[in-house]
């Protein structure tokens, strides 16, 4: 009844007023979108431009000519592969400890009870605000004093005790996991640990692959982590890698810099667009619910 | 309910209590890897550094209890005061900013309008992009001489500023940049809206409320936790700016984008002061709990919560 007055009372005019509306929304959004995209198309054309149009005015946003020689360039310069080796050694890592350990963590608090379980949760929470700059110092002391400095294993280990984050997507999402479910197994017979891996985790590939992404992504880009442990550039990741081009002879121009950064990016671009489900998932899932 | 709780335990203790232990025992092993974490992770280094904090620990000999000195030594360093003040100037502009554009953002998206999805997708790409490859593109598109962005302004007849070049410019330079953003927290308050019932808007319709009324009255108390959470992550995230600095600045020229991390780096991992970069961790901490605390506290009346 009430859409029908509503729809009713639509004029001419007020259709006029809806039709300027939008055009307005796209007179807003339109620019702001272009803003968002430039460094993106400045990145990617400019990796294509000769040696020295960094320092050419007016700039160009075409290459001209188009030139194909900055990524082998990149290759050249540094050790391009290593590094994405190394990239892939820790974040690989870095993503199977987290998805065990946030499953295994996960589970307890979304199924078991035991002593301590909601206060133990809060203060997981809590954690989520604690900076990494804070644990930061003695972390690296620690790991100095066990001789870990210069390997990823401090780039590593640390995932395997059950990040926060994860945890927290893994506990919601086995709360919507209907409880009839395990319950049946443990009437049959099933152990915690294979209702665990056997049917909830079949189940949770959302959840998991969300993880996942986001792991790879944080990883992949984290400069900090690596700026602190690794010291011989043989063991660089490509975050530092790509950094490191900027003091080579050649590598402080703009093309190669812009190839190297259109490489180093790709991965996590191609992760989104495949993805993009899961990215949205996880933000909104942390930001409604935390 | 509350019976039959308090009724089940009674009945089950024979053959219950084995049980409920075992699931006990079985919680705290499966959870362990956490609890392990936070103590050596979070917990212990938080401890430690707060003893070092008190010590004088430049790493190649044991530290010394010094009592307060880091902490006198911060009050009277101005460098430790410049990076404090950058990174305030920082926070305060880049987070209203970045929220209220944000909002709109979201806002003319949740408009039915073509290309809304496409849209979102570009603006949260800058998300998944790295700190790195981001800074050495900025880097060049603020370039005073040759940058694409002086050469924007300069087709309206103004001359653009050194952006990373002079100490006036160069902290808007890294406000600019953040706006660029904004995707995640857009994305967030996006789904904030579209969980806002369409019927309280047309309750509101025909109580002849406007649609400014109406976004006031109805969409703010209704995203406001929302709104909430992204303030207090963009605040934490701001105090912890490093990359970007680190590449494309340095923390100059003239410590104008000396940010608060920056300095802590240097001081911990150039100069090897252990102690006082474990004493400005602390003031760190405590500057983001005060923060998140003003946050809860000033938001109190203002959080609508569905159901509460």
């Amino acid at each position: 009844m009430q859409t029908a007055t509503i729809r009713h009372g639509r004029s001419t005019r007020r259709v006029v007023r809806e039709t300027l509306g939008k055009v307005a929304i796209y007179v807003i959004l339109l620019p702001l979108t272009a803003f968002v995209m430039l460094p993106f198309l400045w990145m990617l054309g400019s990796s294509f431009k000769p040696i020295g149009s960094g320092i050419r005015f007016p700039p160009q946003f075409i290459p001209n000519p188009w030139v194909f020689t900055n990524y082998p360039l990149v290759f050249q310069t540094i050790d391009f592969l290593g590094y994405t080796r190394n990239s892939l050694i820790v974040t690989l890592g870095a993503i199977i400890g987290e998805l065990l350990s946030a499953s295994l963590v996960g589970y307890a608090f979304a199924r078991l009870r035991f002593p301590g379980r909601n206060v133990m949760f809060v203060i997981l929470l809590a954690t989520m605000m604690i900076p990494f700059p804070v644990t930061m110092v003695p972390t690296f002391i620690v790991f100095k004093i066990i001789h870990w400095i210069d390997t990823y294993l401090p780039l590593i280990v640390p995932a395997f005790f059950a990040p926060a984050f994860a945890v927290f997507l893994m506990r919601q999402f086995f709360m919507t996991i209907n409880r009839e479910l395990d319950d049946a197994a443990k009437v049959d017979g099933c152990n915690e640990l294979r209702i665990l891996f056997q049917i909830l985790m079949p189940l949770s590939k959302p959840a998991l692959t969300t993880i996942a992404i986001f792991s790879f992504t944080a990883n992949w880009n984290d400069f900090l982590g690596p700026l602190i442990y690794l010291s011989s550039a043989k063991k660089y990741t490509l975050a530092l890698g790509i950094n490191y081009l900027r003091s080579f002879r050649g590598g402080g121009d703009l093309a190669p810099q812009m190839a190297a950064a259109m490489m180093f990016s790709l991965p996590c671009i191609i992760m989104f667009f495949l993805g993009q489900q899961y990215f949205v998932q996880g933000i909104v899932t942390t930001g409604i619910k935390g | 309910m509350i019976k039959n709780e308090a009724l089940a335990p009674a009945r089950k203790v024979r053959q219950g209590m084995g049980l409920a232990r075992r699931e006990a025992i079985m919680g705290h092993l499966l959870a362990s890897p956490w609890t392990l974490g936070f103590l050596l992770f979070t917990l212990g280094p938080m401890v430690a550094s707060l003893y070092f904090s008190f010590c004088d620990y430049k790493v190649v000999k044991p530290p010394v209890f010094t009592g307060l000195a880091n902490y006198s030594r911060m009050i009277s360093d101005e460098l430790c005061f410049k990076s404090l003040s950058v990174t305030t100037i920082y926070t305060v502009v880049s987070v209203p900013l970045g929220i209220i554009a944000a909002l709109a953002v979201a806002v003319l998206l949740n408009q039915k309008i073509a290309g809304a999805r496409v849209i979102r997708t570009i603006f949260y790409l800058p998300s998944v992009v790295s700190g790195v490859a981001v800074s050495l593109v900025f880097a060049w598109i603020f370039n005073y001489k040759f940058g694409i962005l002086n050469y924007i302004i300069g087709l309206t007849g103004i001359s653009g500023p050194d952006w990373l070049g002079s100490p006036r410019w160069a902290l808007w330079a890294f406000i600019l940049m953040s706006l660029w953003g904004i995707g995640g927290n857009m994305i967030i308050l996006l789904a904030g809206l579209q969980g806002v019932p369409v019927s309280l808007h047309e309750a509101g319709m025909i109580d002849g409320a406007n649609s400014w009324v109406r976004f006031w009255n109805i969409t703010i108390p209704m995203i406001s936790p929302a709104l909430l959470f992204i303030t207090i992550m963009s605040i934490i995230g701001s105090f912890q700016v490093f990359t970007q600095a680190y590449i494309m600045t340095g923390g100059g020229p003239a410590y104008a984008t000396l940010f608060y991390l920056l300095y802590l780096y240097k001081n911990a991992f150039s100069w090897f002061d252990m102690g006082y970069a474990s004493a400005m961790a602390w003031v760190l901490f405590i500057i983001i709990m005060l923060c998140t605390l003003a946050t809860l506290r000033g938001s109190e009346s203002a959080v609508h919560y569905e159901g509460a």
